[in-house]
């Protein structure tokens, strides 16, 4: 635990300075968006790494959080630092609300990710139906630059903003490996019918896993508002979010700390590198991330972190076979 | 508003829609039936059937229907490498990584489409596009009437493949039991890739059937993926009635749906169908439980 504190304590130190000091705005672009990615991949790592919950919709939470700060901007005139707070219970709250019907009745693995995928599709569609969302319009949340109303002059600002809570994010998945409902959500996803003959209630374990991670699913697209200033119904339930935050978990490596991160930065450098390559053609990055996705269950199925570790231990046994 | 004519036209309509629906769900169903994997590459797979059957037409003038036994080949081909290539090395032995491999395919392909063809939708002129016939008081198009007939036919051959040839009961053995029919000398690894290949070919015939009455554009997969999941899960996961009359049925509330709903909220029908189902019946109407 203490390890972990230190690296995560050392992580925000070296990206605030990094934030600090740099004048390259292509730099501090990058490390924005970075920090946007393994936000959403760290959220979907809680319920699909430590939970084992593989869900293909998680956009469902993200468009919660992204309308619900936007609407309570536009509708309730309320600031945005105040909307905030709610955006997050409120996708919290959905969280639970599709945890409890899909958890209750057994349901996991395929049938889990197709009732996910399912529900986002639902919201997308109630979205673009209905009045108050704006329907395929969108909604626009008037520009009105100042730390009060969370829209910053320079990207700094949003970077310390995501960066807060992407610590917070490492420091929810620390504890999560280290307490002990961390321990009893990951025993439900690797023995559910062991977990439950000890006493551990997977129901509700579950809901906690998935409260946790909708969470900060819904605080990445009220974020995404802030930085954007707008929302529609494809950016918010389509399935680009859901794939972003899934493939970024399962690149960097599910169930680890870091891997999510790593992930999630490494997607995003390559999909830069591409877009430098090749301009700007709608649909190359999101390529990108399918390729690298099949490869990494191909031949890494354990992600970077996973296939680092299995390298770091190769090298190891090499030595002590040679002592 | 609810004038006979009017509802009876729409479920006509809705049936035509449905048999079609009916095709892709039997080749999901299928691949499930044998792999117990849910294939996310469909809708994409019938994306990339649907730009095989517009260019056949567009650059070489090849007639859909005629194009038929081309694309359905070739599907098949594209689905037997696929399993044998990627799907099944990338698997390890846990279904979770499948449905990953096949979530990337579904990515992969669906961009490809988008960095090829851009986002436009496109769409083929035959002479018999706006052909209608006329049955009771309904005008129905033509092609709709064709995609009937022929979706119900194909269903129809791949019954008796599956019924009374000696790959069709290889390919039931090893859905009942996969270690059982090792035993008896099936090879596995082929029927599996077989299996995924007739899959992908009903995509093929769907494909031809679909676009004179229809359109293609990179997404347009994805729409009908949940509708072929629906279907599979409404007629319980692996079984082929169950498909054939979970498609006309979907196809059915779909149209009626549109009708008082309007399109989009129509939609809304079908995955309320597809939710409910989930939670309160997953086996299906014809599957049974475990």
């Amino acid at each position: 635990m203490k390890r972990d504190l230190c690296a995560i304590a050392l992580f925000g130190v070296v990206l605030v300075a990094v934030a600090a000091l740099s004048q390259s705005g292509v730099l501090l672009t990058f490390v924005m968006m970075s920090l946007y990615a393994a936000l959403l991949s760290q959220a979907w790592n809680i319920l699909g790494g430590y939970g084992g919950q593989l869900s293909f919709g998680h956009a469902l939470f993200f468009g919660v959080g992204a309308y619900a700060q936007a609407l309570g901007q536009l509708n309730l005139g309320l600031n945005p630092w105040l909307v905030l707070p709610g955006a997050i219970a409120l996708g919290a709250l959905v969280g639970v609300a599709v945890g409890g019907l899909t958890f209750r009745y057994g349901l996991k693995g395929s049938y889990f990710a197709l009732v996910t995928l399912a529900f986002a599709e639902v919201f997308r569609i109630l979205a673009l139906s209905a009045s108050f969302t704006g329907g395929g319009v969108g909604l626009m949340v008037p520009l009105q630059e100042g730390v009060a109303n969370m829209q910053f002059g320079s990207r700094r600002g949003y970077i310390y903003l995501l960066l807060a809570f992407v610590l917070l994010a490492l420091l929810v998945t620390a504890w999560l490996r280290h307490s002990r409902f961390g321990a009893y959500l990951q025993a439900v996803r690797d023995n559910e019918d062991a977990a439950r003959a000890i006493g551990v209630n997977p129901l509700r374990v579950k809901l906690g896993g998935i409260a946790l991670s909708a969470a900060f699913m819904s605080v990445a697209g009220a974020v995404y508002v802030q930085v954007f200033q707008y929302i529609d119904p494809g950016i918010a339930f389509g399935s680009a979010v859901s794939v972003e935050a899934l493939v970024g978990a399962i690149v960097g490596g599910m169930g680890t700390l870091w891997g999510p991160l790593l992930g999630a930065v490494t997607l995003h450098a390559l999909a830069d590198l591409t877009r430098n390559l090749f301009g700007e053609l709608p649909g190359i990055s999101m390529v990108i991330y399918g390729v690298v996705l099949i490869l990494i269950v191909m031949f890494m199925p354990r992600g970077i972190t996973g296939g680092g570790q299995s390298l770091g231990r190769l090298f190891k046994m090499k030595e002590r076979a040679r002592v | 508003m609810l004038d006979p004519a009017i509802l009876f036209s729409s479920v006509l309509n809705g049936l035509t829609t449905g048999a079609v629906y009916a095709l892709i769900a039997l080749g999901l169903t299928l691949i499930y039936g044998v792999l117990h994997i849910i294939n996310f590459a469909h809708g994409a797979a019938l994306m990339v059937a649907l730009y095989a059957v517009y260019l056949l037409k567009d650059r070489l003038g090849i007639d859909p229907y005629a194009a038929l036994p081309l694309v359905v080949a070739g599907m098949f081909v594209l689905g037997y490498a696929l399993q044998r290539l990627v799907i099944n090395r990338a698997s390890h032995g846990k279904d979770e990584n499948i449905l990953l491999v096949t979530l990337g395919l579904a990515i992969v392909l669906e961009n490809l489409a988008l960095v090829w063809f851009k986002s436009d939708t496109r769409s083929i002129d035959t002479a018999y596009t706006l052909s209608t016939v006329e049955i009771g008081p309904a005008m129905i198009a033509l092609p709709k009437v064709i995609a009937f007939c022929g979706a119900l036919a194909v269903a129809a051959v791949l019954f008796w493949i599956i019924r009374s040839t000696d790959l069709g009961r290889a390919i039931r053995a090893v859905a009942r039991e996969k270690q059982g029919a090792k035993l008896m000398g099936i090879d596995v690894e082929k029927v599996y890739a077989l299996s995924f290949g007739i899959g992908m070919a009903c995509l093929g015939a769907a494909a031809c059937f679909l676009l004179p009455a229809y359109y293609v554009n990179p997404q347009v997969g994805s729409g009908f993926v949940l509708v072929a999941f629906t279907i599979v899960v409404l007629g319980g996961m692996g079984s082929f009635v169950g498909a054939l009359v979970g498609g006309l049925l979907i196809g059915v509330v779909e149209s009626i749906g549109g009708l008082f709903l309007g399109d989009s909220l129509g939609q809304m029908g079908i995955f309320a169908i597809f939710i409910a189902v989930l939670l309160f019946r997953p086996q299906g109407l014809f599957g049974a439980r475990g």
